[in-house]
């Protein structure tokens, strides 16, 4: 029982992480119908930008009070890049055919890990990126665990939770009561018509990359805190889960993503501790999140929560 | 339905990213060329196959550097009269696949003689057939593995692999029992758990590690492998800790077991963990911070800084003024170097191009004896040094700390 206990902490936490990702995809998904595969690179940079603003105004502090400080950090790092990226890389191919961003946004992926492996040390005072630089450690975050019962809950992991609670939170209210919120569900749901009642579809576009860059920001804090390192490559595969946990969920939806995020987190933590025999065990965590994939798109291709999305021209 | 066909699409790309990821060649940091001698002297290229970019290039660069070293003061020596040595430095990426072709390009330039490399077992396993066929000495001053030398079957039946293989360190048959010894006798730990990353280096030590421990009376209770490309070990971590192990034996490299060290013991799991000589670095003190404390590795030979035979190359290396250490296998390396040097100096004597001597290096090559930095090095019949000794390292503060220098018997 504690077993159990310990990996669904483990897998909320991941999963969390994973959610926290998948919002991004699945935003601007819901609006331009683009999957932006250079989303988990907004995560890494993230990652960095907090590391860059830690080396630059607080070096070798470990006080609590910097934590927000970096997280401002971190999300003016991921924002500056999402907007950039939109505005150069995609809205000129906004008439394009489907193929065209899809394929930019694989070479953006790899324009910008390989930017971060080879200039991030060129900067004065900034470690070399080209393998794994140490996160900086922070009081209270790094810290004891906390240990109710037999589970240990570790307080960077908690962060993690807590901060998909409130990132959900904040999203929902954004979404649902505020002015900009209504006009995303419209450009969502008919962009034509949308532009036609005076919004500024330009605009809700870019309000999507930032939402998303943000909550990747977000989570590459989480990340650094909980690994206690960042490299070049870390949104590669966790992009790539992202993605997953976003078509699991149902893309376009995004409670879909949230949901779909905890699921793949937490089927990944159970297979390690309860598949037994040559299939068990950390080697083939990953076979049984796919297959789990696999099995949700075969039964309900929509995903989870994913709508009957009505074809558009 | 369009939008479905894009989520198709999309998902085979990346499916094809993801191949291609796998065999994307990053050149970057090219060797610098070794120049001086006369320029009527013939050349002859020493050739380097080491990660010098990724998570491993501190080890991979020590090792470049400490070769350039030993090329430079061959050259400013005049050991091999009417030639000029040059090094040719390979970026293996730590990876199989790219470590092949760097092969492939050394064993293509007729000036190549012999080969400082490598320092992945498994990319040792791709590079010797293709170095092998040219009949290219090939000198590894970090491959750990015993099947290179000794057969897949090194344990009951050795049989020299390639006649072309030699190394300056020990092997994991030795470096396994060697740690097993020390956490059973010396630290009295009866209970371990294992882990290791599935690749040939850590699978070998912790199979060696094993078979000793088991022998003294010892219980293994965990084995777990990781996976090298995840951040994250919260769930083998949480699988670990309930059997209660006096220490946590990890086959693999510090790019994973630093973040390994410090996610165990943030996890409540307060034991100490022990590698092999692939977490004997550094990088490892700084990415498992500062819960390290305690955590042990064996390493081959004695401490570099510590032998008086090292003097040297210790104050030659900081004069050269490299950007990078020669961190822990950067000795071995220069010994690696020397001794192609001292093949060469019988084999190019009388030769007419570099390329007509390479059988001759090799065979000069099991006749090379001489008092090295780490030590006596010489090679016996499998290609394997003769020299056994190890030492036990343990995390004090931000270093390593020698606790136990032993020969192994």
């Amino acid at each position: 029982m504690d077993a159990f206990a310990q990996q669904l902490v483990n897998g909320l936490t991941l999963g969390s992480l994973y959610a926290l990702i998948a919002v991004g995809y699945t935003v601007v998904y819901g609006i331009i119908q683009l999957i932006n595969f250079a989303h988990g690179e907004i995560f890494m940079i993230g990652a960095f930008g907090a590391l860059s603003t830690w080396i630059v105004l607080f070096k070798g502090q470990t006080a609590l009070w910097m934590l927000p400080v970096m997280i401002v950090g971190a999300i003016a790092a991921s924002v500056v890049t999402a907007v950039i990226m939109e505005r150069a890389a995609y809205r000129p191919l906004r008439g394009a055919p489907r193929l065209a961003p899809l394929i930019t946004a694989i070479g953006i992926s790899v324009f910008l890990q390989e930017g971060v492996r080879l200039l991030y040390g060129k900067v004065p005072g900034f470690p070399d990126a080209k393998q794994k630089v140490p996160f900086p450690v922070i009081d209270g975050i790094t810290g004891q665990s906390w240990n109710p019962g037999n589970i240990v809950i570790q307080r960077a992991a908690a962060f993690t939770i807590l901060a998909l609670v409130v990132c959900a939170i904040g999203l929902w209210i954004f979404v649902n009561r505020t002015k900009t919120g209504r006009a995303m569900q419209a450009v969502s749901q008919d962009p034509d018509t949308a532009r036609l009642m005076g919004i500024n579809v330009n605009r809700i576009i870019v309000v999507a990359f930032i939402i998303g860059a943000t909550l990747a920001a977000i989570a590459g804090v989480a990340q650094g805190l909980q690994v206690t390192n960042i490299n070049f490559k870390m949104g590669f595969l966790a992009g790539l889960k992202a993605f997953t946990a976003a078509v699991l969920g149902g893309i376009g939806n995004v409670w879909g993503a949230v949901l779909g995020g905890l699921t793949l987190g937490i089927v990944e933590s159970m297979a390690v501790q309860f598949v037994p025999g040559t299939f068990g065990g950390s080697p083939w965590k990953d076979v049984w999140a796919f297959a789990i994939l696999i099995l949700v798109l075969v039964f309900r291709p929509q995903g989870l929560l994913g709508a009957k999305v009505v074809d558009r021209a | 339905m369009p939008q479905r066909s894009v989520v198709a699409v999309g998902a085979s790309l990346l499916v094809a990213s993801l191949a291609l990821a796998g065999c994307g060649t990053r050149g970057g940091d090219d060797g610098g060329e070794t120049g001086g001698g006369s320029s009527d002297n013939k050349v002859a290229k020493i050739g380097v196959i080491s990660p010098l970019s990724g998570d491993l290039s501190a080890l991979g660069k020590g090792i470049e550097h400490s070769v350039d070293l030993a090329i430079k003061q061959a050259n400013e020596s005049g050991a091999i009269p009417g030639w000029t040595l040059e090094l040719a430095a390979e970026d293996d990426q730590a990876s199989p696949d790219v470590g092949k072709n760097a092969a492939t390009k050394l064993a293509s330039d007729p000036e190549v003689v012999g080969v400082v490399g490598t320092l992945n077992s498994s990319v040792a396993q791709t590079v010797q057939p293709v170095l092998a066929s040219a009949n290219i000495t090939m000198v590894s001053p970090a491959n750990t593995n015993p099947a290179l030398t000794q057969g897949a079957d090194f344990a009951t039946a050795p049989e020299r692999a390639y006649p072309n293989y030699f190394r300056t360190c020990t092997t994991d048959s030795i470096q396994g029992p060697f740690a097993a010894r020390y956490l059973y006798e010396k630290a009295g730990v009866k209970e371990v758990a294992t882990v290791h990353d599935k690749k040939t280096y850590g699978q070998g030590l912790v199979d060696a590690f094993t078979e000793e421990y088991k022998k003294l009376g010892g219980t293994v209770v965990a084995t777990e492998t990781i996976n090298p490309d995840d951040d994250k070990y919260d769930a083998v971590v949480s699988k670990i800790k309930p059997k209660n192990p006096g220490a946590v034996y990890y086959g693999g490299e510090y790019p994973q077991a630093g973040p390994f060290s410090q996610q165990m013991k943030a996890a409540g799991l307060n034991v100490p963990l022990m590698g092999g000589d692939g977490i004997y670095s550094g990088e490892f003190i700084k990415l498992a911070g500062s819960t390290a404390d305690g955590d042990l590795s064996t390493a081959i030979g004695a401490p570099t800084d510590t032998l008086a035979s090292a003097k040297d190359f210790v104050a030659a290396y900081d004069a050269a003024g490299y950007s990078e250490k020669y961190e822990a296998y950067g000795a071995y390396a220069y010994d690696a170097a020397t001794a192609i040097i001292e093949a060469l100096k019988v084999s190019l004597k009388d030769a007419e191009s570099a390329e007509a001597a390479r059988q001759g290096t090799i065979d000069a090559m099991s006749n090379v004896a001489f008092d090295g930095v780490t030590g006596k090095v010489a090679f016996d019949e499998y290609g394997d040094t003769t020299s056994r000794v190890l030492t036990v390292y343990e995390v004090d503060g931000d270093a390593w700390t020698a606790v136990n220098t032993e020969e192994f018997k």
